[in-house]
Order: structure tokens, then C-alpha cells, then sequence
């Protein structure tokens, strides 16, 4: 089994599972609440938004989950400038009490791929004001180099556009970017279905981030499960070390003693 | 007096912003409140009354990735 010490460290706090979930696109709390608990997380992602003002009747997120339990990762999802990510990330740190911030600023919104200029921006003014800030980024080692030198606390690459889950992309720069920076590198979007996560998991990534991949599955919490199943499966496969790629048979069987 | 609350015009009578929350059955804990653009703590809540022309956005957390 997995050590009880292959925990995963952030800005000095422990982890002992390496999957987060997102809190979106649930049919109800409810069915949330049971897809994070069959998940395994102990970190979840939440979006900052305007309370309803005129329909004071809707409940509160935070009234379903259990803040002994969890960790709340506020993301600035919906950002498209340094400014308001910024303005997202204050607003977020008073709402939850937490310096923890899924950075994120978007350049369009087809792709939802990152403006990797304004996320640079953005992290070197929240890591100068103590946010513990980890940034999705587009799978581009120079730019997660960046990200560490301004002190985010962890990388979070795109293994492909926001909710498409067409999976890991691109494992070469995964790769790569875990040989440049020394802060955890978790993959953060694109996840379709669990070989995705245990394919990051098997590349060595520290961790991986989803949230459409499980809510829009058909059953979410069974889905939930196998996704936590999948990144221990993938953790475990990595710690194991693998067989080398060869392009012909090595027989498993003795070549002595066969009956002639 | 006029303020804007969350992008909406509100035509209140003075008040603190504390009270404002508590007109608009908005229960404190689980919010955040920028007056003005800048982050006003909870503590500051009662103390803090609202001025014509004022800016408030009041957010929360809803589910997100």
C-alpha cells in the first residue's frame, strides 16, 4: 500500500490524498456532497460570486461542507485580468478565513486557456500579500519556472481545455515541467475519465484537479470513487517504478525445461 | 440616498452596513463585502455606515473548479 508518508505537502500543510475536487455542476448538494466524500479530497475548489440579493432563499454552499474536514481552494474563475483576479482572491481570503487561492486568468473564452502575462501579474502581487497561491497555466515549463521564482506554492498545468476531457495532451511537457520546478505540480483540467488521472499520476505529477470529469458523468459519485481510485492506482504505479517500452517479447516463463 | 449593491441601484435610508445585511435577510458569516473596492472585514460591519454614491458588492461561494 501506499506510505501513510507519500503525503502531499503545500506551503508546509499535509495531504494525505492527491485529488481535488471542484464544486460545480452537481445536480443538487446532496449529490456534491456524496461525490466528495466517495472522491477522497480533502481539497475542494469553490468559485467567488455576487450573492442573489433580490432571492435571499438559496443556501449556502458552506452550510454542505464541513470546514474540519476540508480545505477550501477559492478559484477566480471568470477572471480575465490580473485586476480582477486580484479583487476575486481579497474577497475570497474574507469569505473563508483562508490564504489558499486557485489562481486562474483566462485569455478567451472558447479555449479558456490561460493569459499567462496577467496570471504572472496577478501571482507576484497575491504571493506579496501571503496568499498561498496556486496557479493553472498552460503546460509550458518556462512560464511554471516563473510561477515558483514568484513563490506560488504549486504549479497546476492544463492536461487539456477546461471541461473537454480529452486527457493528458501533452505528458512530454508534464515531464518536463516536473524536472524544472521543485513546488508540487498537479494537473488541473482536461480529465475525461480515470485513466486520464492515473496517466498524471503514473508521469510522477504530485497531483491532479478536476471537477467536470466527475460531475457530469452520468453517476458523479461513482465516478468519484474511481477517480480516487485511479490516482492512488497511478501513485502507486509511479512510486513502483515500471518496466521500460521495448519493442519486442521477453518471454515470463523459463526458456529451460520445455518438453521436447 | 442611492447606493449600488452588486451592480443594482438601491434607494436606502442611512444606515450601517451591518443593518443594510440585515434588511436584505443576509446572514454575515458566510460573506464577503467590498465597499468601494476595497475589502471591508466583519468587524468593521457595524461600524461602517453607507454613504451616497457607495459601491458594496457582496459575494459568497457557490460550486466551482
Amino acid at each position: 500500500m501506499i506510505s501513510d508518508k507519500d503525503s502531499l505537502k503545500i506551503a508546509g500543510r499535509e495531504f494525505s490524498s492527491r485529488l481535488m475536487v471542484g464544486t460545480g455542476k452537481y445536480e443538487n448538494f446532496e449529490q456534491m456532497t456524496r461525490a466528495i466524500a466517495a472522491s477522497g479530497a480533502e481539497i475542494i475548489t469553490v468559485a467567488v460570486r455576487r450573492v442573489n440579493i433580490s432571492d435571499r432563499n438559496k443556501e449556502s454552499l458552506l452550510d454542505h461542507i464541513d470546514l474540519k474536514k476540508y480545505t477550501l481552494l477559492p478559484n477566480t474563475a471568470g477572471c480575465y485580468s490580473a485586476d480582477d483576479a486580484v479583487r476575486t482572491c481579497r474577497l475570497a481570503r474574507e469569505a473563508g478565513l483562508s490564504d489558499f487561492v486557485k489562481l486562474e486568468v483566462l485569455g478567451n473564452e472558447k479555449t479558456l486557456f490561460p493569459d499567462n502575462e496577467e496570471l504572472l501579474k496577478a501571482a507576484g502581487i497575491l504571493v506579496k500579500e501571503g496568499f498561498t497561491v496556486l496557479p493553472y497555466t498552460t503546460d509550458d515549463p518556462i512560464v511554471c519556472k516563473k510561477l515558483e521564482d514568484l513563490g506560488c506554492a504549486a504549479v497546476m498545468p492544463l492536461g487539456a481545455p477546461i471541461g473537454s476531457g480529452l486527457g493528458i495532451r501533452n505528458p512530454y511537457n508534464i515531464r518536463i515541467i516536473m524536472e524544472t520546478v521543485k513546488v508540487p505540480v498537479i494537473v488541473d483540467a482536461g480529465v475525461g475519465t480515470a485513466s486520464d488521472a492515473a496517466i498524471a499520476m503514473e508521469l510522477g505529477c504530485d497531483g491532479v484537479l478536476m471537477n467536470t470529469a466527475i460531475a457530469g458523468a452520468k453517476d458523479p459519485v461513482a465516478m468519484a470513487e474511481a477517480m480516487n481510485l485511479a490516482v492512488r492506482a497511478g501513485r502507486l504505479a509511479y512510486l513502483s517504478g515500471r518496466i521500460p517500452r521495448k519493442l519486442y517479447a521477453t518471454a515470463s516463463s523459463p526458456l529451460e525445461g520445455v518438453i521436447e | 440616498m442611492k447606493i449600488y449593491v452588486n451592480g443594482e441601484e438601491k434607494i436606502i435610508s442611512s444606515m450601517s452596513v451591518y443593518d443594510y445585511l440585515q434588511t436584505i435577510d443576509c446572514d454575515p458569516r458566510p460573506i464577503a463585502v467590498e465597499l468601494n473596492r476595497a475589502i471591508l472585514p466583519k468587524k468593521d460591519y457595524r461600524t461602517t455606515f453607507l454613504l451616497e454614491g457607495d459601491q458594496m458588492e457582496i459575494v459568497w461561494f457557490v460550486g466551482g473548479g
